[in-house]
């Protein structure tokens, strides 16, 4: 009757989850009140913060520019017992989360306030530091399982590198955020000295896809559909894996890793084909790529998982995870959110333990040195 | 398949679901417009508990921008993916062939059909007449 349950599973992949524990690269945390944002917030900021609100560029604020498929773009089920918004009760995130799926490590990513999209730069700036503050305050101090990441949004370069200093020197956040969506393609030099920092603290930079910048999310316009807008996180995704390529990024920073996060990973062999196919054809306009642009990308990238592929066959993510390499591939869930993957029944395909134990858990290790 | 009685009907208000363990499975009852309708309370796709999920109606379109109501209440919206699976027989509305949700017979019945007691207590007929409760002995 539904063969997509029924899977068959592997006796060996039956004796590794119960040994496994999961490292889940994409958790989102949610603020429980302004209040506990405001404490970290300069006196001026509050005040901004009160009067105007957060800016998002959409004709009306707190407002995104389709309708979600459920309210705060949440699991039904995720909505804490105690109030708030899902994700903002982290007792009710261990019980439903943490502790049920036997996570090691969860990795925050903070999308509140649209942090990466504020217009203006200085409040922008404002409400990064808090939230970098606040991801330690209320989350890592109080579940050392919660790691955080030091949002930096990249067109304020100037901003992006002090907050990047002071963060480091804390020294508990695991890795460096910048917006998916900036006023220019990833692979631009005027972000090169954030990938130069990123480098030298040997800190991977996570690009977690979503939200809106200065340009519609699709390369074509503005989609009509929150089912159209949300297929355009992959082709953000593959715009910034060729702009970061191709513009030499990870030629000229041999040791940053970076991580693209949201995006799923079912976009990759085809964005990279091409670029190769390109490559070939085209390689004296970019004589500063010293490999193929396939070797950058099986070296310096890795993927989350989530929202995972779901071909009718398995066979087809069977091939995909070999195309992009079990290696490459980090688990997320995506918690609390709609289309959060459960590690248990996200892989419609079987997998070998040696893969389990790399994308559930071991690479995460390495890329994040837990 | 054996019977269990897991409720009264007055438990599940119309429009509300109640999960149930029977026999070590968790059962969800959903009561929709004077129906009951009984699943397991796990979505075939990734797990999610369907006694979270949105009861929905089924929507259709001719043709873009027209649409259509029907079976108002009696479908299932999976509170993750969003997955929409018909309460009568748990059939996914989407890659119907692959993918449906174990579903189960309700029915009411009152407590008396269900389950008669050895003992017969003595009763006797009442008739009211004006103001009066007239019991005949």
């Amino acid at each position: 009757m539904s063969d997509v349950i029924d899977r068959p599973i592997l006796a060996e992949e039956e004796a590794a989850r119960s040994r496994l524990r999961i490292i889940d690269c994409d958790v989102h945390p949610s603020i429980h009140a302004h209040a506990d944002i405001e404490q970290f917030l300069p006196k001026r900021w509050q005040q901004h913060l009160r009067t105007y609100g957060s800016h998002l560029r959409t004709p009306y604020i707190g407002t995104t520019p389709y309708p979600r498929s459920s309210p705060l773009i949440a699991r039904r089920d995720a909505w804490p017992p105690t109030g708030g918004p899902p994700g903002s009760d982290l007792d009710f995130m261990r019980k439903q989360h943490l502790d049920p799926l036997d996570i090691e490590y969860g990795i925050l990513q903070v999308l509140d306030l649209f942090i990466f999209s504020q217009q203006n730069l200085e409040f922008g700036a404002a409400i990064q530091r808090a939230i970098n503050d606040w991801q330690l305050a209320f989350w890592s101090d109080r579940d050392p399982r919660l790691k955080a990441s030091i949002l930096a949004g990249q067109d304020d370069t100037e901003f992006a590198i002090a907050e990047i200093e002071r963060c480091a020197k804390i020294g508990r956040y695991v890795q460096i955020n910048v917006c998916p969506r900036a006023n220019e393609p990833l692979g631009r030099r005027r972000y090169w000295p954030i990938y130069a920092r990123a480098q030298e603290l040997g800190l991977p930079l996570g690009i977690h896809v979503g939200g809106y910048g200065g340009h519609a999310p699709t390369g074509g316009g503005w989609p009509s559909y929150y089912v159209e807008e949300h297929q355009s996180n992959a082709h953000t995704m593959a715009a910034q894996l060729t702009s970061l390529v191709l513009e030499g990024v990870p030629e000229r920073f041999p040791n940053l890793k970076i991580v693209f996060i949201e995006g799923g990973f079912g976009w990759i062999p085809s964005a990279t084909w091409r670029m190769e196919r390109h490559f070939e054809a085209f390689r004296d306009e970019v004589p500063h790529l010293k490999r193929r642009p396939s070797e950058y990308v099986k070296e310096h990238f890795w993927f989350t998982t989530q929202p995972i592929d779901e071909p009718d066959e398995g066979r087809h993510l069977r091939s995909l995870i070999e195309w992009v390499g079990a290696d490459r591939l980090l688990f997320s869930s995506d918690y609390p959110h709609w289309d959060f993957d459960d590690p248990r029944y996200a892989f419609k395909t079987p997998l070998t333990e040696a893969e389990r134990r790399k994308i559930f858990n071991g690479n995460a290790r390495a890329v994040y040195k837990f | 398949m054996a019977r269990h009685i897991v409720a009264r009907t007055s438990d599940i208000p119309p429009g509300g679901n109640k999960v149930f363990g029977v026999e070590g499975r968790d059962i969800v009852v959903f009561h929709v417009n004077g129906e009951f309708f009984a699943l397991l309370n796990r979505c075939p796709h990734e797990g999610a508990p369907l006694v979270k999920a949105a009861c929905v109606a089924r929507l259709t379109s001719p043709e873009p921008g027209v649409y259509q109501r029907s079976r108002v209440g009696e479908l299932l919206r999976c509170p993750w993916h969003g997955w929409e699976f018909d309460m009568r027989n748990g059939q996914s509305w989407f890659d119907p062939q692959r993918v449906k949700v174990r579903s189960y017979p309700v029915a009411v019945e009152s407590g008396e059909e269900l389950q008669k007691g050895p003992y017969v207590a003595e009763t006797f007929p009442v008739r009211v007449e004006d103001n009066y409760v007239i019991v005949e002995v």
